[in-house]
């Protein structure tokens, strides 16, 4: 059967993480881009909502099911409010979605009950590398098998909250495969750049460059059992995420330009009865609409368990980083000169709309 | 409730089929009725014609549903999945052929206008002879030289005579589909019958539009011609002529009186609510083809598509197919968003007009960009590219052309009045 309506419980959740999202991450979002500070207040109110909670079985502390397109719903929803707050927010599902997905069962018993249980608290996963064909396929960080441990080695770029990170997921190349090792926060050879990054936008995310000189973990370290973890899986949840995020910024450029496009005059008439702009907006919610339910079947496939879905997931975080591109740069023309200036978030969200096609890697649900 | 992709059994199945249909009876002749415009398959229209009145019936369009019966109660409810098999039908008929699509019998957008405006009396009286023995073709005639997306502006009148309770209709339409299938008599087909938009009062603008059953042969209509196109050559388009042409009063479908109301034409919208989405999924039928042709011709060659790599790391031709792909499927799914609604009693000229701009965008792209990755191949007439990139064109432009549908999106977004965004 085709159904393009959520249920009810999936409405329930993306009322109260839109509820959140508007109230308190969009009025929070400028100051805390201006000052890089997000408060911790904010984080600890979104992390109560309970997205992580309720997708991690009550067996490791938690009380749903994992459901990709119950993650890629909610993502649009917290991502309408705003990026960086999300993306801070979420952060502990970054390790921990990935140990419910591919890990032993001795690794979901030692770190999701306690996270899921807790207060927010910053555990988090290295996956980026800084280089400009960066390809989580291809990492340049690599794991070398070392009698029963394993020796890590290379750097890694944008991890958020590495710096007070009780641990990281960190993402390496083992024999040309790509790993999930556990690195413990005190692990010999493991330092966080005391400098944050400064990228083109998220300025309120603490990213920072991480460095592995020659890590030893032990194999229990290593997600998944003794031979690993199929990691298309988690690259599949990691771009589904990525995509509805990318749709949450694109609705909120939309919406907002739409909004101001009504209200401002211009020849004697609102500048939305012209149709250079209202075709803009028709065109920038055909491809929202589009792009959405593209990502819907690849997050439907991969819970179905469909042959494709990974590259089903591919497509759409392809299709949805050019997507935003296109909706944010007009949200921004669309204001005209006002768009430019940093009073208005459209400047913001096409800050955040470029960001799409580098940043996987920095969400999963 | 919750949200599904999985293709529904019966859909698959008649997918199936008409794939099978569409390679033996479309695919291989598809050339030959490109090359000789005018010339009709009367193989293929046999054909679908005995197929679908095997089956149960005369046309594609969705069957009327059957009340459920009391104590039926056993049988499991499912929910109505018409409009999303036509929409799947369609798309694959269209990437057999989209000019042969255009001709199966069963009456088209004619039917679907008595299906959507006419009383209970005139759909039994005028629907019935698609399903007998003859195929049989209705068309509608809405367009006029001087009236395209402005509909309003159609100029042919419809007075009533009231000596003789007849319509007298006067005016000339223009590219109509099927228009001579339906009207000219042929030996081959059941005798159809084309629905002409007219005014009965041209001081009431909209609201003065009906439309009129006019019966193959009626007295006073011609072919005045059969145009020449770009693309979708076996597809008949016509110009008809009528002057003084003699309708029975009960051709009218909808009221014969004029109230301050633009029910009449929104009778006509209302069924491009239905029809725009079914448009775009023939639109897609030929640009699926176009990708898998591509995809075919890279592969005998050794050039194998690479998902998963960063856009610094493909090869111009990956970047180019997988943006197809993209494209493609997102543009599928609009026109299934589109068809759910429908079955499901969901109003979506939002969702239709969507899945039109999408289509129309996304079909000419994707036809274009194909016959350019394939080279003087694709330039060839030896192949069927060529012909696909011309087919797929008409998607923008019939059944509201992209900017028609970017206005319809608009308004409904804005929530604007035809007057607020002209
Ligand atoms: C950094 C910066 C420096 C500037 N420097 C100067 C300066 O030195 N001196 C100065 O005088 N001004 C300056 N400007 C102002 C600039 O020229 C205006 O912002 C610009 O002309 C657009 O006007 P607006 O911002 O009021 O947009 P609006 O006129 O409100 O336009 C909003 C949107 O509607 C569109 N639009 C408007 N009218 C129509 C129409 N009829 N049909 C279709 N679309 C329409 C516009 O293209 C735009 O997309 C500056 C602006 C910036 C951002
Ligand atoms: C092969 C074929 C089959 C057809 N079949 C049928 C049929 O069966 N029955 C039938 O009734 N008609 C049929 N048509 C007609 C078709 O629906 C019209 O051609 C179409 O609606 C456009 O009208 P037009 O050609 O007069 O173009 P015009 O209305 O003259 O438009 C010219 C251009 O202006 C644009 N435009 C028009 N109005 C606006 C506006 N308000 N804002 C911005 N841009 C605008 C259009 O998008 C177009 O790009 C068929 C046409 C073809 C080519």
């Amino acid at each position: 059967m085709y159904s393009f309506e959520p249920s009810e419980e999936q409405q329930m959740l993306m009322d109260a993480v839109g509820k959140y999202a508007q109230n308190d991450l969009r009025a929070a979002a400028h100051d805390a881009e201006e000052s890089r500070e997000l408060p911790k207040k904010l984080i600890s109110k979104g992390w109560e909502i309970g997205l992580l909670q309720a997708s991690i079985p009550e067996a490791y502390g938690g009380f749903g099911d994992r459901s990709a397109v119950t993650g890629a719903l909610a993502m649009e929803e917290f991502a309408f409010g705003d990026l960086a707050g999300t993306l801070a927010v979420m952060t502990p599902s970054l390790f921990a979605t990935p140990i419910l997905l591919a890990g032993s069962e001795e690794q979901k018993q030692e770190y999701l009950p306690k996270i899921i249980e807790g207060d927010w608290a910053p555990y988090t996963a290295a996956l980026i590398e800084y280089a400009y064909d960066f390809d989580p396929n291809d990492l340049r960080t690599t794991a070398k098998a070392d009698g029963g441990d394993y020796i890590l080695s290379g750097e890694k770029a944008f991890v958020p909250f590495a710096k007070d990170a009780e641990a990281i997921l960190v993402y390496a190349n083992l024999d040309g495969k790509t790993q999930g090792f556990i690195v413990p926060k005190d692990a010999a050879g493991l330092s966080v750049s005391d400098e944050r990054e400064k990228l083109m936008s998220l300025n309120a995310l603490p990213l920072y460059r991480v460095k592995l000189d020659s890590v030893k973990v032990s194999a229990d370290n290593r997600l998944g059992d003794a031979s690993g973890h199929d990691f298309e899986l988690i690259l599949a949840s990691l771009r589904i995420a990525s995509a509805s995020a990318a749709v949450g910024v694109a609705k909120a450029s939309f919406e907002y330009s739409m909004n101001y496009a009504k209200e401002r005059d211009v020849f004697g008439v609102k500048v939305a009865q012209k149709q250079a702009i209202a075709f803009m907006l028709a065109e920038m919610a055909t491809e929202i609409e589009s792009i959405r339910l593209l990502i819907w079947e690849a997050a439907w496939k991969l819970d179905a368990g469909k042959e494709d879905a990974a590259k089903d997931a591919y497509l759409a975080v392809t299709g949805a980083a050019d997507m935003v591109m296109m909706v944010t740069d007009r949200g921004v023309q669309i204001l005209g000169g006002h768009g430019y200036i940093r009073e208005h978030p459209v400047e913001m969200w096409l800050r955040n709309g470029r960001g799409f096609a580098m940043l996987t890697g920095l969400a999963i649900v | 409730m919750s949200i599904e992709f999985e293709t529904p059994k019966p859909i698959a199945q008649i997918q199936f089929v008409l794939k099978t249909v569409a390679e033996n009876m479309m695919r291989s002749q598809s050339r030959a009725f490109d090359e000789n415009e005018h010339e009709i398959p009367y193989s293929y229209i046999e054909f679908m014609h005995n197929a679908m009145r095997s089956i149960g019936g005369g046309s594609l369009a969705p069957k009327e549903e059957k009340p459920a019966k009391e104590g039926d109660e056993k049988k499991e409810k499912r929910p109505p999945i018409g409009y999303q098999n036509l929409a799947a039908q369609i798309e694959m008929l269209s990437w057999g052929d989209v000019g042969f699509y255009l001709i199966t019998p069963g009456g088209g957008l004619g039917a679907a206008a008595v299906q959507s405006a006419g009383s209970a009396e005139q759909r039994a009286k005028f629907l019935a002879r698609f399903s007998e023995e003859k195929p049989t073709f209705a068309a509608m005639a809405m367009t006029e030289a001087g009236a395209g997306s402005d509909t309003s502006a159609i100029r042919t009148r419809a007075v009533l005579d009231e000596a003789t309770q007849e319509w007298v209709i006067n005016g000339e339409k223009i590219f109509v589909t099927g228009g001579d299938k339906s009207f000219k008599e042929y030996e081959q087909f059941g005798k159809g019958f084309v629905v002409v938009w007219a005014s009965i009062d041209p001081t009431a603008g909209r609201a003065g539009m009906r439309a009129f059953v006019v019966e193959s042969g009626t007295k006073g209509v011609t072919i005045a011609k059969l145009e020449h196109k770009l693309g979708i050559r076996a597809s008949d388009t016509a110009t008809i002529a009528l002057v003084d042409a003699r309708v029975p009063y009960d051709n009218i479908l909808g009221s014969p009186t004029v109230e301050k109301t633009t029910t009449g034409f929104k009778g006509a919208m209302a069924t491009f609510d239905m029809t725009r989405p079914l448009v775009a999924a023939s639109g897609i039928g030929v640009a699926r083809a176009a990708v898998e042709y591509v995809k075919e011709q890279l592969a005998e060659q050794g050039v194998q598509i690479r998902y998963g790599l960063p856009r610094q790391k493909m090869t111009a031709i990956e970047r180019d197919v997988i943006e197809m792909e993209i494209q493609l499927r997102s543009a599928w799914l609009l026109v299934l968003k589109a068809v759910w609604m429908a079955d499901n009693k969901k109003p979506n000229a939002l969702e239709s007009s969507m899945s039109k701009v999408k289509a129309g965008d996304v079909v000419t792209k994707i036809t274009q960009k194909a016959v350019e990755i394939m080279g003087p191949l694709g330039y060839s007439r030896e192949f069927l590219l060529e012909k696909w990139f011309r087919d797929a064109k008409i998607t923008d432009i019939y059944e509201g052309t992209g900017q028609i549908n970017r206005l319809v999106v608009a308004r409904q977004i804005l929530g604007y009045s035809g007057k607020e965004l002209r």
